[in-house]
Order: C-alpha cells, then sequence, then structure tokens
C-alpha cells in the first residue's frame, strides 16, 4: 500500500516535511498582531462569501447564505465536538444529545407553544433569544456534568455506546413527552433577535421570512455563527494552551500514563466533556433561533455521526482541520443539489446530493485506512513559550537550507487551500 | 404528520384506558402498573419472541467483541441485509408480495422458510466476511487504535444502509431496496397455538423461539466443542499465544465474522415472519443497539450471557411498555443498556468466551 499518506506527525527533531507544515511553522512564529493582520481579513472574506457570488462557487439548489449559515453552526459543533473527541480522546456518538438540549431550551422558554414559554410574561421578544443563549449553554453544560459524572469512568467503546444512548434517549424525550415539548409537532415560533426592523422586513433581518438573497436571514446568522466560533476558537485555544488542555493531551495519548503523572484524570475528562456539551448548546441555541422550529427528528443519531464525521474528516485534536471539515460535509451536498452541470459536463445533481451518507460513509473507511489523522492534521507541538521558540526553528530551518525569502506571506500556498490560515489568530 | 397523528392516538389510548394511572411529573408520563399486572403473561411472551431474536444478534456482537474486542457497529446493517436476502429468496422462488397468507401445507411452508433462511444466512454470513476483509483487516494490519475501528464501523454501517437505500434498486430494477419497506411476503398465518394465563402463544412465537434456542445450542457446541470453537477461544483468550500454538489468527476472525453473520441472517428470517413490513434499509439499526445491549447486559464475549441478556431484555423492554406506555420502549431498552453499562460493565454473566474451559 502507499507509504506516503502515512508519515507518523513530525516530532521535534524531525525536519519539516511538505508545504504544509512549511506553513504551521511560518504561522507559529509570527506575532500575534500581524496573525490578526492576516486572520481578519480572511475572516471578512469568507463572511462576505454569500454576498460575491462566485461562479461556480455558489450553490444552486439552495441558498448559498443559508448553506454558509448551516455550515457556521455545523462547525461550532464540530469545535465543540473536537474538544471531546480530539483532544480528549473521548468518542462522544451521542453529541446530538447537547445538540438537542440547547435548542430546545431555547424553544421551551421562547416558543408559545410551549408550557414554560416565558415571552409572554416578563421576557420581552426582543431580547429574548440572547437572553436564552447564555441559559442554554449553561443547562446543556450541567447536563454534560450529569452525564459525564457517572459515565466518564468508562472508557473507550462502552463511552461510546453510552453517549449513543444517551443521545437517543434525549431525542425520544422530546418525542415523547408530548405536553411539554409538543412531541412529533414540535415548538413552532421560537425567538430570534429582533434587529434591523423596517418596514422592508417588518420582522427583522433574522426572520426566517427575510428570504431575498443575498442580503437574507441565512447570511446574518451565518454572520452570527462567524462571531461566536471567533469567540469559542479563541477560548478553546486558550484552554488548550493551558494546564486543561496540557491534561488533556496526556489523556488522550496514555491515561493510565497520566493518572500515574499526578493528572487527575476523571476530572479533567469531565471538564473536556462539559465544555464540549457547553458548546453544543450553544450551536443548538443558534439553530433554534435561526430555523425557529424545533422537531425531534433533526436530533437523531445520524446526525451524531454526521458531526463525527466533519471531526474525524477535517482532522481529530485541529480546530482549523475540523472547521474545513463541517465545511466539506454541509457544503459538498449542497453544492451538487440542483446542479444539471460542472464546467460543461452535465451532472445529476440531485442524485449525488442524495447520496451524500454513502459517500461521507466511504469516506470514513477509507480515511481511516489511509490517513486516519483527517485532511488537517492535529501536529503536537508547544503549548507554552510556543511563539518565541517557533521564531527561533524557523530561523534554523530557514539558515539551514540557505534560503533568504520566507514562505510566501499570503499564507496559501498549502496545496489545500486559504484554510490553513484561517483560525484568525488562533494558534 | 404520520408522528402526529400517532402520538395522537397514543394520548387517547392512554386517556381510555379504564385502570388508575399514577401519574408522574405532573400528568407528563403515564405509569400504570395495572396494565402490566392485567397482561403479564402475553408481555412475557411476546417479550421472550423478540428476545430469543434479539439474543441471535447478540451473539454476533459477542463473538466478535470476545476475539477482537471491537464493537462491531456494523452488525445491524449484517442484520439488515439477510432480511433482504431471505426476501430476495422467496421472491426467486417464486412468491410474490400480496395481501394474502400462501397456504400450502406445514411441511412444504418450513421447507421454503428453511430456504430462505438459509438464503439469509448466506447474505449475512458472505456481508460480514466481506465487511471484515475490506474494512476491518487493513486496520488491524496497521495496528490501528480502537476508536479507528468504531468510526470504520460507522461509516460501514452508513455505506450498507444507503447501499441498499439507493444502490439496490437501482440494480434490481426497483424491486428491492429504496425508502420504503418491502411489502410482505406472508407464507405463514400467525394464529394462537394455545393459551395460558390469558396470554395467546403463536405458532411464529414457537416457531422463533424454539429455532432461537436451537441454534444458540449449536453455536454453543460449535465453540465449546469443536475444533474450530477451541481455535476461537484460544484467540479470545491470548492472540499470540493462540497463534504460537498454530492457530491462524486471519482464518480464526473470518470464522468469527461468518458465525455472528450467519446467526444474524438466522435472526433476519425469524424477525420477518414476526413483523412481515420491517424489511427497510434503516430497518437493522435500532434492533443493533438492543442486541448490543443484551450482549452487553448479559456479558459481552459470554454466548450464553448473549442469549440470557436477549431474553431478558425482549421481556423488560415490554414490561416497560406496559408500565408507561408504547412510545417508550425504546427508552427503557437504552435506559437498560446505560444503567448496565455504568453499574456492571460487565454484565450478568461476566465476560468469559476465553475463559471458558479448552
Amino acid at each position: 500500500m502507499t507509504t506516503t499518506t502515512n508519515t507518523p506527525a513530525s516530532t521535534p527533531g524531525r525536519p519539516y516535511h511538505g508545504v504544509g507544515d512549511r506553513v504551521r511553522l511560518w504561522w507559529d512564529a509570527q506575532a500575534r498582531p500581524t496573525q490578526w493582520l492576516i486572520g481578519v481579513p480572511f475572516i471578512v472574506f469568507i463572511a462576505f462569501l454569500p454576498v460575491l457570488r462566485i461562479p461556480v462557487l455558489t450553490t444552486v439548489g439552495t441558498d448559498f447564505g443559508s448553506v454558509m449559515a448551516q455550515f457556521g453552526m455545523i462547525a461550532l459543533v464540530a469545535i465543540g465536538l473536537n474538544v471531546v473527541v480530539g483532544q480528549a480522546g473521548l468518542l462522544d456518538l451521542g453529541y446530538v444529545g447537547f445538540y438537542a438540549i440547547g435548542a430546545y431550551t431555547v424553544a421551551l422558554l421562547t416558543s408559545p407553544d410551549s408550557p414554560w414559554n416565558l415571552t409572554d410574561q416578563w421576557l420581552s421578544q426582543d431580547w429574548a433569544w440572547l437572553f436564552c443563549v447564555p441559559v442554554a449553554i449553561a443547562i446543556t453544560a450541567i447536563s454534560g456534568l450529569i452525564l459525564g459524572s457517572p459515565t466518564l469512568r468508562l472508557r473507550g467503546d462502552y463511552l461510546a455506546i453510552v453517549t449513543l444512548g444517551f443521545g437517543e434517549i434525549v431525542r425520544l424525550l422530546a418525542d415523547n413527552l408530548t405536553t411539554i415539548t409538543g412531541g412529533g409537532q414540535g415548538l413552532k415560533r421560537v425567538a430570534y433577535p429582533r434587529l434591523g426592523e423596517s418596514t422592508e422586513h417588518p420582522d427583522g433581518v433574522f426572520s426566517a421570512g427575510n428570504s431575498a438573497p443575498p442580503w437574507n436571514s441565512g447570511l446574518w446568522w451565518f454572520w452570527v455563527s462567524i462571531v461566536l466560533i471567533v469567540i469559542v476558537l479563541l477560548v478553546v485555544g486558550n484552554l488548550e494552551r493551558s494546564r486543561v488542555g496540557r491534561a488533556w493531551v496526556a489523556i488522550r495519548e496514555d491515561e493510565d500514563a497520566a493518572e500515574i503523572m499526578g493528572v487527575p484524570t476523571f476530572k479533567f475528562k469531565l471538564w473536556a466533556f462539559v465544555i464540549g456539551a457547553g458548546i453544543g448548546g450553544l450551536s443548538g441555541a443558534l439553530y433554534a433561533g435561526q430555523v425557529q422550529f424545533v422537531v425531534p427528528t433533526n436530533f437523531n443519531v445520524v446526525n451524531s455521526m454526521f458531526f463525527l464525521c466533519a471531526v474525524v474528516l477535517g482532522g481529530q485534536g485541529n480546530k482549523l482541520g475540523v472547521i474545513l471539515g463541517a465545511f466539506v460535509i454541509v457544503y459538498l451536498p449542497n453544492f451538487f443539489l440542483g446542479r444539471t452541470d460542472l464546467f460543461g459536463i452535465s451532472i445529476d445533481g440531485n442524485t449525488i446530493a442524495s447520496y451524500k451518507y454513502l459517500f461521507f460513509g466511504l469516506a470514513l473507511i477509507i480515511l481511516m485506512i489511509f490517513r486516519p489523522q483527517g485532511l488537517l492534521p492535529a501536529r503536537q507541538k508547544l503549548l507554552a513559550y510556543s511563539r518565541q521558540l517557533y521564531q527561533a526553528a524557523r530561523r534554523a530551518v530557514l539558515a539551514g537550507e540557505g534560503r533568504t525569502t520566507p514562505v510566501p506571506a499570503d499564507g496559501t500556498v498549502d496545496g489545500r487551500g486559504p484554510a490553513a490560515t484561517k483560525d484568525g489568530g488562533e494558534r | 404528520m404520520s408522528t402526529l397523528l400517532l402520538s395522537d392516538v397514543l394520548v387517547s389510548a392512554h386517556a381510555a384506558l379504564p385502570a388508575h394511572p399514577l401519574l408522574l411529573a405532573d400528568g407528563v408520563i403515564d405509569f400504570n402498573t395495572s396494565r402490566l399486572f392485567s397482561s403479564f403473561w402475553s408481555l412475557t411472551v411476546d417479550g421472550l419472541t423478540y428476545g430469543a431474536i434479539y439474543a441471535l444478534i447478540a451473539v454476533g456482537y459477542t463473538l466478535v467483541y470476545g476475539v477482537l474486542r471491537l464493537i462491531n457497529f456494523a452488525h445491524s446493517e449484517i442484520f439488515m441485509l439477510g432480511m433482504f436476502g431471505q426476501y430476495a429468496v422467496l421472491w426467486g422462488l417464486g412468491f410474490t408480495p400480496q395481501g394474502d397468507v400462501y397456504t400450502q401445507g406445514t411441511v412444504l411452508t418450513v421447507l421454503y422458510l428453511l430456504i430462505a433462511m438459509i438464503g439469509g444466512m448466506a447474505v449475512s454470513g458472505g456481508a460480514a466476511v466481506g465487511l471484515e476483509r475490506v474494512a476491518y483487516r487493513p486496520l488491524r494490519k496497521r495496528g490501528a487504535p480502537s476508536l479507528t475501528f468504531l468510526i470504520t464501523a460507522i461509516g460501514a454501517s452508513f455505506v450498507l444502509q444507503e447501499f441498499v437505500h439507493f444502490v439496490l434498486p437501482k440494480l434490481t430494477g426497483g424491486n428491492f431496496g429504496g425508502t420504503t419497506a418491502q411489502q410482505p411476503i406472508r407464507l405463514v398465518q400467525e394464529v394462537t397455538v394455545f393459551s395460558f394465563g390469558g396470554a395467546d402463544v403463536s405458532n411464529v412465537d414457537i416457531v422463533i423461539v424454539i429455532a432461537a434456542l436451537a441454534l444458540a445450542f449449536l453455536v454453543d457446541r460449535f465453540v465449546n466443542a469443536t475444533k474450530f470453537g477451541r481455535g476461537i477461544r484460544a484467540v479470545a483468550q491470548d492472540p499470540v499465544t493462540a497463534t504460537l500454538m498454530g492457530v491462524s489468527r486471519e482464518r480464526v476472525i473470518m470464522q468469527t465474522f461468518l458465525l455472528g453473520g450467519v446467526l444474524a441472517g438466522a435472526a433476519a428470517m425469524l424477525y420477518s415472519l414476526k413483523i412481515p413490513n420491517g424489511i427497510i434499509y434503516s430497518g437493522g439499526f435500532i434492533l443493533g443497539i438492543k442486541a448490543f445491549a443484551a450482549a452487553v447486559l448479559g456479558g459481552i464475549g459470554n454466548l450464553r450471557g448473549a442469549l440470557l441478556g436477549g431474553l431478558l431484555l425482549g421481556v423488560m423492554e415490554l414490561y416497560g411498555q406496559a408500565l408507561f406506555g408504547t412510545e417508550w420502549r425504546d427508552v427503557v431498552a437504552f435506559v437498560i443498556l446505560v444503567l448496565v453499562l455504568l453499574f456492571r460493565p460487565t454484565g450478568i454473566l461476566g465476560e468469559s468466551l476465553g475463559r471458558a474451559r479448552a
């Protein structure tokens, strides 16, 4: 079989391979203001993609803004799941349960169909969604604590199955507790931010009624999710570089060794679970606000697998990688949806799009055999004093090669494209 | 909309019951003990029937787990393929889906069912071995960590489901597979043979339980009393030593997958007898998780545990259904799974495929 694809993660003392590693090294060596200077324009460019309407890139069957909004949501989910799966090494197959809890928290507190609706009491519709987001995060984090504290004694496969059971139980509860959640009918008219109300948009720009592209609700929700992603990335990135992050790496690599070295493994696994759950709740709240309608069928186990697919495909443990993974799994099916020709070749886009689970399943099997680390693999890196060290390392590499010009500064030399620097001063 | 109607019907059904429901959680969850006691024996009979099917599927999980320490997540899809396999065999024998039940005497019916069962076993067994070859063996050669296997299994599960969902109808001119369940081919009319304690025991129940017990007995003998079985147990106990003693690990793994697949195929035929409308691409998933729960309940890696766990789970699930209402049946199964894993992850009988005497 091929050997080139199976290169192990580069370790200190090992020469840097490939363009990807060069870009990484270059990026890690930049000062933080420089990273922001490159990152912010790039993020702004991504944010305005749905407006620019680039010919082939723009989706045909679904509105591009809505696709990007969905991508933002799944990216947030993937970042949260990555904390649990990629950073702490705990396989969670029931992550959709947290997503559901977040969405249902918002829906239960703001939908007129719910018995616990607060919007007809003291909570004004104008800021109901915003009020519910932190509540959703808190409740989901608590549910993570409740699920995690007994189950995290289990390891590996067993943990995966217990979480799978949890995810199904959450969905079945939502389906069966008809008097509270509306059962299969779901909860309608969930609150959303009432901003930009005008004669043109009587319910504000975030309303699902605002559907005329390109400045539709999808685009606005995409922008909200970008802001949330940047905030979450900053939080998770700081955690990763802290004692907590180092403990997660230790647990992921060898739990027994970590325990013996004095890492309180249970405590830090629980932290990973709770933080991951909180981020899942946040994206659930985003979902509830965006769709303004919550039904149990959106939270079945297949979605859990889909989220996991984003993380594994992108690269477990790499925050940028999982965002790329989320983009691939959301964008690709929508790219083909409704498309009848591609560069002059006529294709049946709808059929290709409906095969998405078949392709993702195949992709998982093939990836696990040939590239288990994913598209953008995580690399071991120095977590403390890293910038100075990376600068020194880069000087050494450049000096060793006798080069005077650094790797091109636009960061796009990588064959994998601009995504390699997308994370906005985060690494 | 179908879910809406279903839930409405269930709610009205609860309201119509003459019992004295003890309301939990502000009337949200029904809790009705009288329903359990009044139909205790009929629930037990039904539960044992389902449990026998769970047990046969659970053996597949348990064998693979015992030998490889791997949860073969795609086993539920192996079972699903078995349902289609036996259906296709019946189709090939000239039966077509029609409203009526075929009547052609006991001997011929049993013969046809046996042929269908063998067809299901062949399809499931072949699929299981193929899955092992294509997906798991390359990973074993690379010495991949166990989570990698689990992710591969999830991928395989997707692929097999979607294959039946989209590709199979194209290959067979729309006769098999697709979005809707297959029209049932019914060879057996479910009739009550005898009753006791208010429970009606039907011919289908008897056939399923006896067939499952017989198969479970055969597998138990096969694993515990033949040379092949000794190989399986040796590899389960200590793969390295077993290899040194001349046991071919790869062949044992193949036999294990084959055995698990064959039993899933048999279970598929029996399940189709009980639920003729259940032949659909997504029909294996929940059943597979329940069978896995059964395997864990009895002690994963333990053959007799799988049988015990399957029967227990089937019965408990139906008792739970009687207590809380039909829509809570799956919840009961999942809660049992979670509780067993939390409080006794080794199951009732413990994990012991390798530990049994040679």
